[in-house]
């Protein structure tokens, strides 16, 4: 293959160059329907699962199909994509905060025909491409990180249990019979590029093992200062150690304070700790970010520890399909899942999801930690 | 014919979910194939080896991706993440493979002309693989080679009139939800805000010149679809300060069952008729509503707008007119000091071009963090670190109830000497006149 320039010049490379431009501005995108009735909208419904419509003040409706899909998307899916959106949508689509597309259009009648094509379209594997749903008292779309796809620190991978997870979750993408919405999020490690501390449910890869020490490359390829103030717990400090005839600069790792947060290893990449039976999944759940009736909520730690059963799972996929129907059997409406477990009690979620508690689900981890505890003779049998 | 077998990746084709497994599989097919005769700058096969050694993870358990290394573009600190993968020999295509973010635009619209254009520069540029989108917001373009970069970003800038997002010690790619642009909640235009302060603050994104990662989200409404308030170093949350605009012939279609309440939310399941004292009043969280003689009834200066009731009767409740938002400071995720969620800092400001006072209010707290803000230490952490009363006096913002969920539990209050009489200085005999020792 040859090299094809840009008109970028190497040797100069200051000459017409073009710098902070930022993004494309929104409103050159917007399909006419929207561009139109910015801030004059009245109010909107869901007709059916994945597709809704909002009414603006002027009468304008403008209907939107939602269609779940893998976040990791080739250039091809993207293009398909495309023919859609000049097929019904005038050239117009956008992408959810949760990884799914909405093809907009502004008749009713142009509605049934886009939903007829997108769910006939299917990879040569057989799952859908474009399935519609991801509205209302149902599960949306997973947001979540790179995984062993392209990420150096992960515990788990990503795209691989989220497949295996909407797989085994793909009916109430599809539905409204939850109590209230429930968001699935997944962080491949505690870094938590997905921000998965505040979902429903939350599938957080996580180590076990103490980083390996590679002595006798680490002074040559880390700054051992920032190694040692990298670790929250300071459980690493300065050695020298022997390799061979030579006395080498390097680190000691106190194994018992090691929380296993991998953070060494992203200042310094001789201390891995990925291990294929240290690594796996934590489960979280009954966090949430609308402040709709109760407050924010983290999630909470209810499954310490469940192995990488790649490629699909069945473990963690059995464990949130067991909270899902809990909680769809026992929350009231509007409740999501924290407040669900916080009105029943958490002595009765681990009851009603048939999950066990240990003792690595009581926190121990600095001051915070006893605000967790019961301090109270309130509790339940 | 595949290059590598993919026994383990395969299993992951079935099933109704879209398989990014099968996705991959086409795009490496369609660049096997290059119908269009692409000059790939990048290993045609890339895409082959990313199935190849994607399928080793699955296989040992463990990534085989290395730390990044410094790469980007000329002049700035952001916007490229420097990939390697740890078996270049057996998966050649994807030895160098690293990450560009692109700065995505508000609201995540689209037109297929403007995505098209973005697919052929990185097919021919790249691997042809990307996330719409990353974590954070921005377009992610998955793996090319260090000599493309340049190249890369002179054709986004010059041909596409696109930038790249943030990555590092900079101000990330700021996003936002989708706001009055398509929704009735919103109380302010999240994207032109977004947008107006994205453009002001280019340097910031750019140019690492911060402690750590620093993030804006914007979300319109309390709801927080965005997730700004678990999320954003600086969380912007539209809000209202006057009465929520109630249509009584509204009310009493939800009570009729002629609208269906939450929009339809809830139409997979029989939950009986529309209960507006246990659907709606009776769930208000400080119990500011109450439904009498067939009209309901708000008490809005007791309300804390939670959205619930506006949420559960769309077609008869508004938000107010007299309308802002109020911004929340320090959330990120548990690493490392445990997650924080973000703290009420300003309850109330209008949103109003060009944004003169929220502006304000970011700058303060940019020089008290980058003066005091250790290395890799997020806001959140300096504020627990030095105390919320100092990011208070930093940003000159008079303390109120509003700040605290309650009082604080002990008295063990760091007086200043310039607040109590007299100052500390005193004359130990003086006082021994009077008390003995």
């Amino acid at each position: 293959m040859a090299f094809i320039s840009s008109g970028y010049n190497p040797d100069k490379p200051m000459e017409n160059r073009i710098t902070d431009i930022g993004p494309r501005k929104y409103d050159e995108f917007y399909p006419p329907v929207i561009a139109k009735n910015n801030g004059k909208w009245l109010y909107h419904e869901i007709i059916k699962p994945g597709v809704l419509v909002h009414v603006a003040e002027s009468g304008d409706e403008c209907y939107t199909v939602r269609v779940g899909g893998a976040r990791l998307m080739s250039v091809s899916h993207i293009r398909e994509i495309c023919e859609i959106a000049d097929k019904h949508c005038g050239g117009h689509l956008r992408f959810t905060t949760r990884n799914n597309i909405e093809f907009m259009v502004d008749d009713k009648a142009k509605v049934e025909p886009l939903i007829k094509d997108l769910e006939s379209r299917k990879f040569d594997g057989g799952s859908f491409k474009f399935p519609v749903g991801g509205t209302g008292a149902g599960v949306t779309n997973i947001v979540h990180t790179q995984g062993w796809l392209h990420c150096h620190t992960p515990a788990t991978d990503a795209s691989g249990p989220v497949k295996a997870t909407m797989d085994v979750l793909f009916d109430d993408f599809k539905d409204h019979r939850l109590p209230a919405q429930l968001r699935v999020s997944l962080a491949c490690c505690l870094n938590m590029c997905g921000a998965v501390h505040c979902s429903d449910i939350a599938i957080l890869g996580y180590h076990r093992k103490p980083p390996m020490i590679d002595h006798e490359y680490l002074d040559k390829m880390c700054e051992i200062p920032l190694a040692i103030a990298a670790c929250p717990t300071a459980a690493i400090k300065p050695t020298k150690v022997k390799v061979g005839d030579k006395e080498l600069k390097s680190v000691a790792v106190n194994n018992e304070r090691c929380m296993f947060c991998g953070n060494c290893y992203t200042m310094c990449p001789s201390l891995p700790l990925a291990d294929t039976e240290g690594d796996g999944i934590v489960i979280m759940v009954g966090g949430k970010v609308s402040n709709r009736i109760s407050t924010p909520k983290f999630s909470k730690v209810v499954v310490a520890f469940l192995p990488n059963d790649a490629p699909r799972w069945p473990q963690t996929t059995s464990v949130i399909k067991k909270i899902v129907e809990a909680y769809a059997a026992g929350a009231n409406k509007y409740e999501r899942v924290g407040d669900w477990a916080e009105r029943i009690s958490w002595e009765r979620f681990f009851e009603k999801c048939e999950l066990e508690f240990t003792h690595h689900l009581i926190d121990d981890f600095r001051d915070p930690a006893y605000y967790t505890w019961r301090q109270t003779t309130q509790f339940k049998f | 014919m595949a290059k590598h077998a993919t026994p383990l990746l395969d299993q992951l084709e079935s099933g109704p979910w879209p398989s990014f497994v099968s996705d991959l599989k086409q795009e490496a097919e369609n660049r096997a194939k290059n119908e269009k005769n692409i000059e790939f700058q990048v290993a045609q096969d890339c895409v082959e080896d990313i199935l190849g050694i994607l399928e080793l993870s699955f296989k040992h358990g463990r990534t085989h991706w290395k730390h990044g290394g410094i790469v980007g573009v000329f002049g700035y600190g952001g916007g490229v993440i420097g990939r390697y993968c740890d078996q270049p020999e057996k998966f050649p295509g994807v030895a160098h493979f690293h990450t560009m973010r692109i700065a995505q635009p508000g609201g995540k619209y689209y037109t297929s002309d403007y995505l098209r254009k973005i697919c052929d520069l990185w097919e021919r540029r790249g691997s042809g693989v990307t996330n719409m989108h990353g974590s954070t917001g921005d377009i992610i373009f998955l793996g090319t080679s260090t000599p493309q970069l340049e190249e890369i970003f002179f054709e986004l800038t010059h041909n596409l009139n696109q930038d790249l997002g943030g990555s590092g010690s900079n101000l990330r790619t700021p996003s936002d939800c989708i706001g009055s642009s398509r929704c009735e909640y919103s109380c302010y235009d999240t994207q032109a805000l977004c947008y107006t302060l994205t453009r002001d603050y280019q340097d910031e994104l750019h140019r690492p010149a911060f402690p750590y990662k620093f993030k804006f989200k914007f979300d319109g409404c309390p709801n927080c679809c965005v997730a700004s308030i678990a999320r954003a170093d600086m969380s912007f949350v539209g809000t209202w300060k006057d009465d929520i605009r109630i249509d009584q012939e509204a009310v009493a279609g939800y009570v009729g069952g002629e609208f269906a309440p939450n929009g339809g939310a809830h139409s997979g399941r029989d939950w009986g008729k529309f209960d507006m004292e246990k659907e709606v009043t009776g769930l208000c969280p400080t119990k500011c509503m109450k439904y009498e003689n067939g009209k309901l009834y708000i008490n809005n200066r007791e309300c804390t707008r939670c959205m619930h009731c506006i949420n559960v009767m769309p077609r008869a409740l508004r938000i107010g007119d007299d309308r802002g938002l109020s911004i929340l400071v320090g959330a990120k995720a548990p690493i490392l000091d445990g997650a924080q969620m973000g703290s009420l800092l300003v309850p109330f400001v209008k949103v109003e071009e060009p944004y003169d006072e929220i502006k304000e209010v970011i700058e303060a707290i940019w020089d008290w963090w980058m003066e005091e803000g250790k290395n890799r230490e997020r806001l959140g952490e300096l504020i627990k670190r030095q105390g919320f009363q100092k990011m208070l006096e930093v940003t000159n913002i008079k303390p109120m109830p509003q700040h605290v969920q309650e009082p604080r539990h002990n008295p063990y209050i760091f007086w200043k000497e310039d607040e109590v009489d007299g100052g500390w200085d005193r004359d130990i005999n003086e006082f021994r006149k009077h008390h003995a020792r």
